[in-house]
């Protein structure tokens, strides 16, 4: 860990008119799992392919372990992919599909038989090396595909959203066992996917990409809890914004009114340098939700509204309540059998900590087509 | 779903192909046990002709055509080659790189072949003639000796089944090579792969379908037809399909046209199922 394996500098790709990598600088460390996240039409999978050696670069550099390989063809790169199709050759068995890169490099017999076998057994997939892939189900077609490309140990393995296919709970299960499977061989992953929680259970850090370029890159902790633009916090996972402004900043915290008039306060530090007209959110599992009556407990946030809707999800309850000036707030509460005695209609109040408060840039809506994803 | 319902539905299928099969009863194998059973019958045009069941005359017409026969498959066989070989590329050309174009090209591959076999064959015919536009030329410019002949050759008669059975070769390759799937080419990339090795490992062998359909296509014909032997060839270039429209034709001698023709379809039927064995139905079947 630590160092660096691949690192991206100003690449920028267009095709004919469109722009779909926009200056686009990025460093990934040596045994990182590192995803690209975003929706469609963002860039990521362009992005992949450039490191792959499938498409060049309009500008910029790309380096793979410190050696400048941007104008390198796929085949003179330590980098191998697994396609979104998985792109098992259908005419070979798949023995034959895994030991295809270590004959290309005419490694021996014996050695062959070895690695193929080593790495049928890290996907968990032995025994069935004389199978075609058309006899195989899609989650062992995603195996073999991963086995093929880890048997020529790359320094970097790109992903291309290889679960996309699957069903959900093998989805799931593939997710658990593609991080056992990277830290046992502690290659770098490059990961590409438009499915926020896939991105952020496996992932070591990630960026969120939109428009060719990068919203934010940080650990999906970082990502989930201080989301750099309104875009990311939509992005990934339901948040509440409301627009302010900065009234006074002491100790660490500064004052924000927000719509509606209330004052929260928010940590100094997640202002990033925005002077006065901010976006505040909170994640809807932050908050709080109970009568309006009397005054609100001293050192939280506190949002006035009506409550709208109550839903019943079994492990939790969601709250949909209209908040200051015409916004609408969601809330999530764990099912604890002690939630807050309210009915729709009731005028409630939404109470959060300081610390859970995160400052957005502003970003232009969402498109249609992005919020499809 | 009452008993009419079923019964409609059980029916549905044999109703459906009830037009086809009425089709290929009348027009396809009926004419067929004529021409069988008109190859064992006895007689001429003017005192008619009566069944015998006498089959003397199919080894006497292999013995009588044995060279006919053996230069249809000699010629069918060098004309599937040729145009394999100048199919391959154009097809494979068209479906990796053709972009928008594809359409366009693809139509003008086929467009020559809206014009009637015949005359195409004749304007070939045209084009090769001893003081024609090429070998006139040619000969002008004493590039050629005065009494060099194309026409009436071998050659002569080998590409023009080549040209005249292109299309049936080259879009059979072309939708073979179409439909592999790029990530796999993609994928022979990032697999350390060479472009001579991505084409020899993967495309090659996934286009291998479309190579037998083309073949086929290509040599049925090929080895079956009289018009190139007959415009472009000689008398030492006839074929066996020569051989059985003159017997039919000219000497009206029914029964052996007859049994050259069934002699040719058998030869074919066996060629084709030692074929399909060979590199056919096995591997078409594992790739789809």
């Amino acid at each position: 860990m630590g160092e660096t394996d691949v690192r991206l500098d100003q690449v920028t790709k267009r095709f004919g008119d469109v722009l779909a990598v926009d200056d686009l600088t990025l460093q990934i460390d040596q045994g990182e799992f590192f995803s690209l996240l975003g929706p469609s039409g963002c860039g990521k999978t362009t992005t992949l392919r450039m490191i792959g050696g499938f498409e060049d670069p309009t500008a910029g550099v790309i380096h793979l372990g410190g050696k400048d390989v941007t104008n390198l063809p796929p085949y003179r790169r330590n980098v191998n992919t697994v396609f979104q199709s998985y792109a098992l050759f259908p005419h070979l068995d798949v023995f034959e599909n895994v030991a295809f890169g270590l004959r290309r490099h005419h490694v021996d017999r014996q050695e062959i038989k070895r690695r193929v076998g080593e790495s049928l057994t890290l996907v968990d997939m032995p025994g069935l090396e004389r199978r075609k892939p058309g006899q195989l189900s899609g989650g062992q077609q995603q195996r073999v595909a991963l086995a093929r490309a880890l048997v020529n140990e790359p320094k970097l393995l790109l992903l291309d959203e290889p679960l996309g296919a699957l069903d959900l709970k093998l989805r799931k299960q593939m997710q658990l066992e593609l991080k056992r499977i990277q830290k046992d061989v502690g290659i770098t992953f490059l990961y590409v996917t438009h499915d926020q929680e896939e991105a952020m259970t496996m992932s070591n850090r990630l960026a969120v990409m939109r428009h060719g370029k990068i919203e934010q890159i940080a650990t999906p902790e970082e990502v989930y809890e201080h989301p750099a633009t309104e875009f990311v916090a939509g992005f990934l996972g339901a948040s509440n914004l409301l627009e302010g402004e900065v009234k006074s900043r002491h100790a660490g915290v500064a004052d924000v009114v927000v719509e509606g008039g209330s004052t929260v306060t928010v940590p100094d530090a997640s202002l990033n340098g925005s002077e006065s007209r901010v976006k505040i959110g909170v994640r809807p599992e932050k908050i709080r939700l109970e009568e309006d009556e009397g005054e609100p407990p001293s050192g939280w946030n506190s949002v006035r509204g009506v409550l709208q809707i109550a839903t019943f999800v079994g492990v939790s309850h969601q709250y949909t309540v209209d908040g200051p000036a015409g916004t609408t707030l969601t809330v999530y509460a764990q099912n604890l059998g002690s939630g807050a005695n309210v009915a729709p209609g009731d005028r409630v109040r939404l109470l959060w900590r300081p610390e859970h408060t995160f400052v957005v840039r502003p970003s232009e809506p969402l498109a249609e087509w992005e919020e499809e994803q | 779903m009452s008993g009419n319902d079923r019964l409609g539905r059980r029916a549905a299928p044999y109703l459906l192909t009830m037009p086809g099969m009425l089709w290929l009863v009348a027009f396809f194998l009926a004419p067929l046990v004529l021409m069988v059973t008109l190859s064992t019958q006895t007689g001429n045009l003017l005192d008619g002709f009566r069944q015998t069941w006498h089959f003397g005359i199919y080894p006497q017409v292999i013995w009588q055509y044995q060279h006919q026969f053996l230069r249809s498959f000699e010629y069918g066989g060098a004309a599937t080659i040729i145009a394999l070989v100048v199919s391959y590329p154009l097809a494979y050309w068209i479906a990796f790189h053709g972009g928008r174009r594809k359409t366009t090209l693809l139509f003008l591959l086929i467009l020559p072949f809206f014009v009637s076999f015949v005359i195409r064959t004749l304007a070939w015919q045209f084009i090769l003639a001893d003081d024609g536009i090429v070998l006139g030329a040619l000969k002008r410019w004493h590039l050629l000796p005065s009494g060099y002949h194309a026409l009436a050759t071998s050659t002569a008669v080998i590409s023009g089944l080549a040209y005249n059975f292109l299309p049936f070769m080259a879009l059979p390759l072309y939708v073979s090579l179409e439909r592999i799937d790029r990530s796999v080419v993609e994928a022979a990339g990032d697999l350390y792969a060479s472009g001579r090795d991505v084409f020899l490992r993967v495309i090659l062998p996934l286009s291998l379908p479309g190579v037998f359909a083309g073949g086929l296509l290509t040599f049925v014909p090929a080895t079956g037809d009289y018009v190139n032997a007959d415009v472009l060839g000689g008398t030492r270039n006839n074929m066996v399909g020569n051989a059985i429209q003159r017997e039919y034709l000219e000497f009206f001698h029914y029964p052996a046209g007859a049994a050259m023709s069934t002699i040719l379809m058998v030869l074919l039927l066996v060629g084709i199922f030692a074929y399909a064995r060979a590199l056919g139905t096995r591997s078409i079947q594992e790739y789809v």
